[in-house]
């Protein structure tokens, strides 16, 4: 026979008597207890696509796709050797994005998550527009798959850079 | 819907639904039961047993079924390596085996195995005499695909049988991609051991099957009772394995015609997209390849994207690079192959099967042709 004493006897003390006289009195209670009315045990149905409706909208239909010759602030990020490219300009009036083009190699959730990232910044204000995170992307088109989240990175950061860019230029034009 | 994607899996014949349903019915037996309701599922075992055996030339006795192609590679790797242990530790394979070789040689090398991965040339072959150089004393097995199942390129499986003869190695061949698009006689090839799947070749899926020539030294994978010649415990799946008979015996009698027809369809495709699409390669097309398959890259757009918007219209196709963890993962395969990473994330992989129709080539085109210039209306990259 096994010699069973050198093994941590957690079973013991998981099956005390108290323990299990709880166990059945929590039963009863579970039993005794109405179901409630709304509760409906639905089996989960995920989206027949990879991507949610909305997100195929922005890919099918991407806002503000173009090129820019007079833009204030361009970006160009990404490494088409080793995944997305992203090309953006803005043009600013008034301290406001006027203008905003994206152009982007990429997978269906970078170009989604890049149209949505410029349909947000339009209008905005420089500042306001700083503060836009790819969080907010994300929320505004209502979820992306897990593994497709770093893909709305490439939109905000083209945004953070082209108005850094905007901003340099501001600099210069002042310093001189 | 149109389905063009037959090497990942394809539909149920119906002839191999009708010979399953007996045994998903009354004929329940366990073949291992002494009562005649055993006898039964025991009789249909060995015909099956019998039919495939017959289609790639082998005898009865040396087919093992498994539960698909990943198992097979999985019993021939670790069940030989390990059966030869004593006798050397190195293993020679290629770098653009399915990953059930790949991931299987990985784990090998964990248990102290060393495995050279030999490359291919840019038409995604390998040259024999590139494994032959690297044969030692300590060399125990050779694994190499019949047909790559991204490109569809057939390999020199019998010059490389003969090498492994000659040097006294065993060889292992995945032919999961192969059967049904080339004949198979293990009397010809100087082949050990060789990898089968069902639903490649309208079976079910969940069987598969390891040729173990007589006399290959192979230890268990899967340990029990003593089904399969004791090389494959756990009671036999007989209605996935009637059906696994019924479909290859239907794919061996109809190949020559098939494997004619979807040619035909192939180049239709391929020459209508090089016609009307600019700035496309066709992965492989150097090299001999299998009548079905056809592995594209678009270039300057995102293969993922492509195949979105094909879903879009009820088009199934598939891609080998996908973006999924933070650093896209271009194809194990195109990456061998020197395609760069760009033109790599660009590739789609068409594989035809035996109930597509020139209808639907000339509409996948048309689609093709919409799709490339909409994603290089909005693409940042300059095509090359």
């Amino acid at each position: 026979m096994r010699n069973m004493s050198k093994e941590p006897n957690v079973k013991d003390s998981d099956c005390t008597g108290d323990r299990m006289s709880a166990g059945v009195n929590d039963w009863k209670e579970l039993y005794s207890k109405e179901p409630e009315a709304e509760e409906e045990f639905v089996i989960p149905e995920g989206p027949l696509l990879f991507y949610n409706e909305l997100v195929i909208d922005h890919f099918t239909n991407p806002r503000n796709v173009g090129e820019m010759d007079d833009a204030d602030g361009y970006a160009l990020i990404g490494d088409p050797s080793c995944g997305d490219q992203m090309k953006l300009w803005i043009k600013i009036r008034e301290g406001r994005i006027a203008e905003i083009k994206f152009k982007s190699f990429g997978c269906p959730g970078a170009i989604a998550t890049s149209s949505m990232c410029t349909v947000m910044a339009a209008g905005k204000t420089v500042e306001e527009a700083k503060q836009l995170t790819d969080d907010d992307i994300i929320a505004e088109l209502e979820g992306i798959p897990e593994q497709k989240q770093h893909c709305s990175l490439l939109g905000v950061n083209a945004l953070q850079e082209a108005i850094r860019d905007y901003e340099r230029k501001q600099g210069g034009e002042e310093s001189r | 819907m149109m389905y063009l994607d037959h090497n990942a899996t394809t539909p149920l014949r119906p002839e191999v639904l009708d010979a399953m349903l007996p045994y998903l019915g009354k004929q329940f037996g366990n073949a291992s039961s002494y009562y005649r309701l055993g006898r039964e599922a025991k009789n249909a075992l060995e015909q099956s047993r019998a039919v495939i055996a017959r289609c790639i030339g082998a005898q009865p006795s040396e087919i093992v079924f498994t539960s698909g192609g990943t198992e097979a590679d999985n019993l021939a790797l670790r069940g030989a390596a390990h059966a030869l242990r004593k006798k050397g530790d190195h293993i020679i394979t290629s770098a653009i085996e399915h990953h059930a070789v790949l991931r299987t040689c990985e784990d090998l090398q964990r248990d102290g195995f060393a495995v050279t991965y030999v490359l291919v040339d840019s038409n995604g072959r390998i040259n024999p005499d590139d494994i032959k150089r690297q044969i030692s004393r300590k060399t125990i097995l050779i694994s190499l695909m019949q047909v790559n199942n991204e490109t569809g390129v057939i390999q020199p499986v019998d010059e490389v049988g003969k090498i492994a003869q000659e040097s006294g190695v065993i060889f292992h061949t995945d032919a999961v991609q192969a059967a049904g698009k080339l004949p198979i006689d293990v009397t010809r090839h100087s082949v050990n051991l060789l990898s089968l799947s069902a639903h490649k070749l309208y079976g079910p899926k969940g069987i598969g099957a390891l040729y173990v020539r007589r006399g290959t030294p192979l230890r268990p994978v899967i340990t029990g009772g003593h089904h399969e010649h004791n090389l494959r415990a756990g009671t036999e799946n007989i209605p996935a394995i009637a059906g696994f008979a019924k479909a290859l015996s239907l794919a061996s009698e109809q190949m020559e015609t098939t494997v004619h027809r979807i040619a035909v369809l192939r180049e239709r495709l391929e020459s209508q997209v090089m016609f009307r699409i600019a700035d496309v390669q066709i992965n492989g097309s150097g090299a001999p390849r299998v009548s079905n398959t056809s592995n594209m890259s678009f270039l300057s757009i995102d293969g993922e994207s492509i195949l979105l918007h094909l879903d879009l219209r009820g088009i199934c196709a598939s891609t080998g690079s996908a973006c999924t963890t933070g650093t896209p993962e271009p194809s194990h395969v195109l990456t061998a192959m020197g395609v760069p990473a760009s033109s790599a994330q660009g590739s789609i992989r068409f594989s035809l099967g035996k109930d597509n129709t020139e209808q639907e080539i000339d509409m996948v085109v048309d689609a093709l042709a919409e799709i490339t210039s909409q994603l290089r209306a909005i693409t940042s990259l300059k095509a090359v």
